[in-house]
């Protein structure tokens, strides 16, 4: 049974922030164990998007009274409190995007289809990369003639960085990786990772999604070129997202979409760009969500991000101990609880991953099952699926304990 | 529909961990193959039709979850002496209601996948889901 975790977070207090986790499923207390899809939101985050719209609705930048004043004053607050939370040195290298994807494809058409990149110049990914850090760089490759190179993961789950080395040549331009995997929890040592890039003359792309809810981030002293996040996985609202780069970069790097907001000046058939990071927000932006993402950081901030990190390692740790007792049911990822994040894969022999997420759904608990759109790295271990749970704040041991029981459930069921 | 465990019936899961007609079949004249976008469960069905135009034997390749496979095999049972004519021309209710089971809609995509590959296989619309 459970013991009481250590208090480095104050769970219940934290789980009472959080409305959605009073709710009952046919009559069972929610258990949510799939925030790396996404998280759930507190109270906080909920209230600053209504307050937005109910107090203060307005165009950002351009409205000369009140309301829209008060709009850019919180829009551009939020700009500032993501640059303090990754340690960027200038909000203007925030540019606020819809997702971790729009990011990555910005840079991919922007620095690389519309960019520097020619034919025969090399992009490095990794095999455990999200679907999002693969397919823009794909565009790239069919576009440019780029040549893709990938770094191979160990069985246990960790980037190979001697053959790392051996890919880097004098033709490769960018190495692109995520900070933490979405199906394996590996954090990736991902400053010596750009060091190496560096040290060729390469840029270092870092998806960080998996990272940025869940333990500090230090762009410096990662000497990340670009790196992507998105809101929602760290108590934000949907359809907010980060884009940080280093501000030469950014300048460099030619904007997306054409519109609004985006611009300087335009006339027929021409037009001038606005500055970084104002070139990229072409359209009316996501206030709501920006503001609200900005009061998510607030929240993790108030927290503190090295309890957050302190707490994931000790569910993980506890996670692995208790799945790890259960015959006929393998985790996946490094055994150190150091290297990873608080998301566990497994597979149990006999069942699907469908099926276990259908039948632990029976019993309340939300866990994520199928490829993770990490199809690449499902294929390098040969698994055609796996289940996940994945942990964050509001979990607490009873959550962990939940979830061993939805599995002997599953066990009874395929036995 | 909401989750409950009225899908793992005593007939899915024995079709499950006992699949019929499972396996390839050289001598067909339809295969069909395809795959769940949303989990990369892959399904692969063959059809062997005698010379009066009935389907003598159907099998099928692949891995999934415990519906997808049920279904394949319920399904795959099913067509067996069924008329080509017929076998085309059948409506997704035929294999819905021999499985039987309170589906969800993303589960419903588990249940129909074989289904929807037989119908590739004979060159006839499957409908959507």
């Amino acid at each position: 049974m459970a013991k009481p975790a250590k208090v480095l977070l104050n769970v219940p207090k934290i789980k009472a922030d959080f409305p959605i986790l009073q709710r009952k499923v046919r009559d069972r207390r929610l258990v949510y164990l799939d925030s790396a899809a996404t998280s759930q939101k507190p109270k906080q985050v909920i209230d600053a998007t209504s307050d937005y719209y109910a107090r203060y609705n307005a165009n950002v930048h351009r409205a000369i009274y009140e309301l829209g004043e008060e709009a850019t004053r919180e829009y551009e607050g939020a700009r500032e409190k993501i640059a303090e939370f990754i340690h960027a040195p200038s909000p203007n290298e925030i540019v606020f995007t819809k997702s971790t994807t729009e990011s990555i494809n910005v840079i991919a058409y922007g620095y690389g289809l519309k960019g520097n990149i020619g034919k025969d110049d090399e992009i490095v990914g990794t095999v455990m990369e999200h679907h999002s850090n693969h397919v823009p760089w794909h565009f790239v490759k069919d576009h440019k003639g780029a040549v893709l190179k990938y770094v191979d993961v160990t069985d246990e789950g960790t980037l190979r960085l001697e053959q790392y080395d051996s890919l880097l040549t004098k033709r490769t331009k960018i190495v692109t990786v995520a900070l933490c995997s979405n199906v394996l929890g590996t954090i990736n040592p991902v400053k010596e990772i750009a060091k190496r890039a560096h040290e060729v003359g390469a840029i270092c792309v870092v998806d960080a999604a998996q990272a940025a809810p869940h333990m500090p981030l230090d762009v410096q002293s990662l000497d990340a070129d670009f790196l992507a996040f998105s809101g929602h996985k760290m108590l934000g609202p949907t359809g907010i997202g980060i884009l940080y780069g280093k501000p030469e970069l950014l300048e460099e790097t030619e904007p997306l979409l054409g519109g609004g907001e985006m611009i300087r000046e335009v006339h027929l058939g021409s037009a001038k760009w606005n500055d970084v990071p104002f070139k990229f927000e072409g359209g009316t932006p996501n206030i709501a969500g920006a503001i609200g993402l900005g009061v998510a950081v607030d929240y993790l901030r108030d927290l503190g991000m090295d309890n957050v990190r302190a707490h994931e390692i000790e569910m993980t740790e506890y996670a692995l101990k208790e799945l790890g007792r259960i015959k006929g049911v393998t985790t996946y990822g490094p055994r150190d609880v150091k290297k990873r994040a608080g998301v566990v894969s497994f597979t149990i022999d006999g069942a699907h991953p469908h099926d276990i997420a259908s039948i632990l759904d029976v019993e309340g608990i939300c866990i994520r099952s199928g490829h993770h759109c990490a199809q690449p790295l499902m294929e390098r271990y040969g698994l055609p699926a796996t289940a996940r749970a994945s942990f964050y704040i509001y979990n607490d041991f009873e959550d962990a304990d939940a979830l061993v029981k939805g599995i002997r459930k599953v066990q009874e069921v395929f036995a | 529909m909401a989750a409950s465990m009225e899908m793992y019936q005593e007939q899915i899961l024995d079709h499950y961990k006992h699949p019929r007609n499972k396996g390839s079949l050289p001598a067909a004249q339809f295969h069909g193959k395809d795959s769940n976008p949303l989990c990369g469960d892959e399904v692969t069905v063959h059809v062997l039709v005698d010379g009066p135009g009935r389907v003598a034997e159907a099998r099928f390749e692949g891995q999934g979850c415990a519906i997808s496979q049920a279904s394949a095999s319920m399904l795959t049972t099913l067509v067996r002496g069924m008329l080509l004519a017929d076998a085309r021309a059948m409506e997704k209710d035929a294999i819905l209601n021999t499985l039987g089971i309170p589906l969800s809609a993303v589960r419903l995509k588990c249940a129909l996948l074989s289904f929807h590959v037989l119908k590739k296989a004979l060159g006839a619309p499957s409908g959507g889901n």
